[in-house]
């Protein structure tokens, strides 16, 4: 294993995030701050509680979801894009790297950022409404295994992309609108049948709703499904990321 | 001398169907530097591609100092430093991390006297904390040299490392690849100007068509193909080449002044000593003589444009 390749990766990719600091972190801050004014103080005010709890605590987890899933996405896909669009992508591929070292180093730095963004929307959150705790140590392995496998997805299309527009569609057509429908701010319980079974189809819904559970304990899915959805995510992108190195699919000609 | 690299039989066709190696055999003798030559499209960057790991061959095999480079690839790589034909580098990161960066990809731990020693060899010390969009053009050719040396390769692949750099800075890099040969490492390079690889090469490589034309001594080569020229400054013009001088290779200038025998460098039959005699005996004068040799470009010509 070529640890300091990883290493180096990493720390270039962290460089990057320290310098793009308004975009990485105080962007999304502020973004959820705002859907803290607006559904949390303006609209959350006159919503009673879901399932005993406040609704601005209630849709906490789901603002987590939601930037953690975008950040990922944007920050593992612009990572390995734009080395692929300025050319600079030929000094990882003529280096003695491995794919999985390649991997780890662009979807870790990607994924540990998120996890900060994230932390930091709790801190943020923590300022507006009250917040349980019940399952820190899910509520962790929730966090982590969410941010990996949406960086995972980001690479993907990072790979997939040639171009800054299909960098985005795929973050503001498919997985936005997913976030939004997946349970971020209601529970899907209160949807009218049949919408509450099509939800079923949208993966975010097992992700929000076992992230909530982890503070609440309330979840609109079993915590059980919601970790075995995820991992099956996580699954799903390993072997697409694998297929992609196998192939050399958009990185080798 | 051995070979540090042995390419047999490699061959590459895209997915659009271009072929752009056919078969490809060379090996590339440790500690030379070696020139590859050839038109724009005739298959050089794909041959270092495939060799340094970025294009995928369809058939054939690489090794580099006996690592084969598909199933001993992390060892072969490892080997390997290159200098990409166009200027791909990063805009905001500074000139000491994006150095640093290199090496690290290498598995190599940090080592700030060697970067430092790289640095000042390119005369780029003094840039080290600056981003590299700050740099000019020719300070990111450096730069990009000083990337591939970052991790002490015992190979490196310069292609076309002097395009767009003025005469100085050029003059400057063949010292630094000189001294690189130097200190053991072997160098391989493609080049459009000629005049570099006539100044550097021990070996010259020509490729066109995805083929290797051939591979020769660079003395061997300006040998074996080369022509030289003997140019007469005649006292009084001629109208047109005496019938007694028929039979020589000859040019006579338009306005009769000059007259030019052509000779090939390896031809000894026909000697200048003989050709002076007959020019004397034809009661041919001359106020002046003068020699020049063909240059590697002339014969780099040669070989190509028939296939053209």
């Amino acid at each position: 294993m070529n640890l300091e390749a990883i290493r180096a990766i990493y720390k270039f990719e962290m460089a990057r995030a320290r310098r793009t600091v308004t975009q990485t972190i105080i962007s999304p801050v502020i973004s959820t701050s705002l859907y803290f004014v607006v559904f949390g103080a303006a609209i959350g005010s006159r919503i009673q509680s879901v399932g005993g709890v406040g609704y601005g605590s209630f849709i906490v987890p789901g603002l987590v979801m939601l930037s953690l899933l975008g950040q990922s996405i944007a920050n593992a896909s612009f990572g390995i894009y734009f080395p692929r669009f300025t050319g600079t992508i030929y000094e990882v591929l003529s280096a003695p790297v491995s794919s999985v070292e390649i991997v780890l180093g662009y979807a870790g730095a990607a994924a540990t950022k998120s996890v900060i963004l994230g932390v930091i929307i709790l801190i943020t959150a923590r300022l507006f409404v009250p917040l349980e705790l019940l399952h820190p140590l899910w509520m962790i392995a929730f966090l982590v295994l969410t941010a990996a496998t949406f960086s995972l997805v980001g690479f993907i299309i990072g790979i997939w992309a040639d171009g800054f527009e299909k960098l985005q569609i795929v973050p503001l057509l498919i997985v936005t609108p997913l976030t939004f429908l997946g349970g971020s701010f209601y529970s899907i319980n209160m949807l009218p049948h049949p919408w509450r079974t099509v939800a079923l189809f949208d993966p975010v819904v097992y992700l929000v709703s076992g992230f909530r559970w982890s503070f609440y304990g309330i979840a609109d899915v079993n915590v059980g499904v919601s970790l075995g959805m995820t991992a099956v995510f996580l699954a799903a992108s390993l072997a697409i990321v694998w297929w992609i190195f196998r192939t050399g699919y958009r990185l080798k000609t | 001398m051995d070979d540090i690299i042995e390419i047999t039989g490699v061959s590459k066709t895209y997915t659009s169907g271009f072929t752009a190696l056919k078969g490809i055999d060379l090996t590339i003798r440790r500690g030379e530097i070696f020139a590859l030559l050839g038109p724009n499209g005739a298959g050089k960057t794909t041959l270092i591609g495939i060799i340094c790991g970025i294009v995928r061959a369809s058939s054939g095999r690489v090794m580099v100092d006996g690592h084969d480079i598909v199933r001993d690839w992390r060892r072969a790589r490892s080997l390997i430093g290159l200098v990409p034909q166009e200027l791909t580098t990063d805009a905001f990161e500074s000139v000491w991390n994006t150095v640093s960066f290199t090496r690290g990809l290498f598995g190599l731990p940090a080592n700030p006297t060697h970067l430092e020693s790289v640095l000042r060899a390119l005369s780029l010390w003094d840039k080290r904390d600056s981003r590299i969009m700050t740099l000019s053009g020719g300070m990111k050719r450096r730069l990009l040299i000083a990337k591939a040396l970052a991790h002490e390769p015992r190979v490196l692949f310069l292609d076309e490392p002097t395009a767009g750099v003025d005469v100085d800075l050029r003059h400057d890099m063949w010292q630094l690849i000189s001294r690189l040969r130097a200190g053991g490492a072997t160098v391989i390079l493609t080049t459009h100007y000629i005049e570099e690889a006539e100044e550097m090469a021990d070996r010259v490589g020509v490729i066109n068509k995805g083929e290797l034309v051939l591979v020769r001594d660079k003395a061997d080569l300006m040998r074996e193909f080369g022509s030289k020229r003997l140019s007469l400054r005649l006292r009084r013009p001629l109208a047109r080449v005496p019938p007694a001088l028929e039979g020589w290779r000859l040019e006579l200038s338009g306005d009769g002044g000059e007259l030019t025998y052509i000779y090939d460098a390896r031809d000894v039959c026909e000697g200048v000593g003989d050709f002076l005699d007959r020019v004397r005996d034809a009661g041919i004068e001359f106020t002046d003589l003068g020699m020049t040799e063909s240059s590697l470009e002339d014969i780099f010509v040669s070989l190509v444009r028939p296939s053209k």
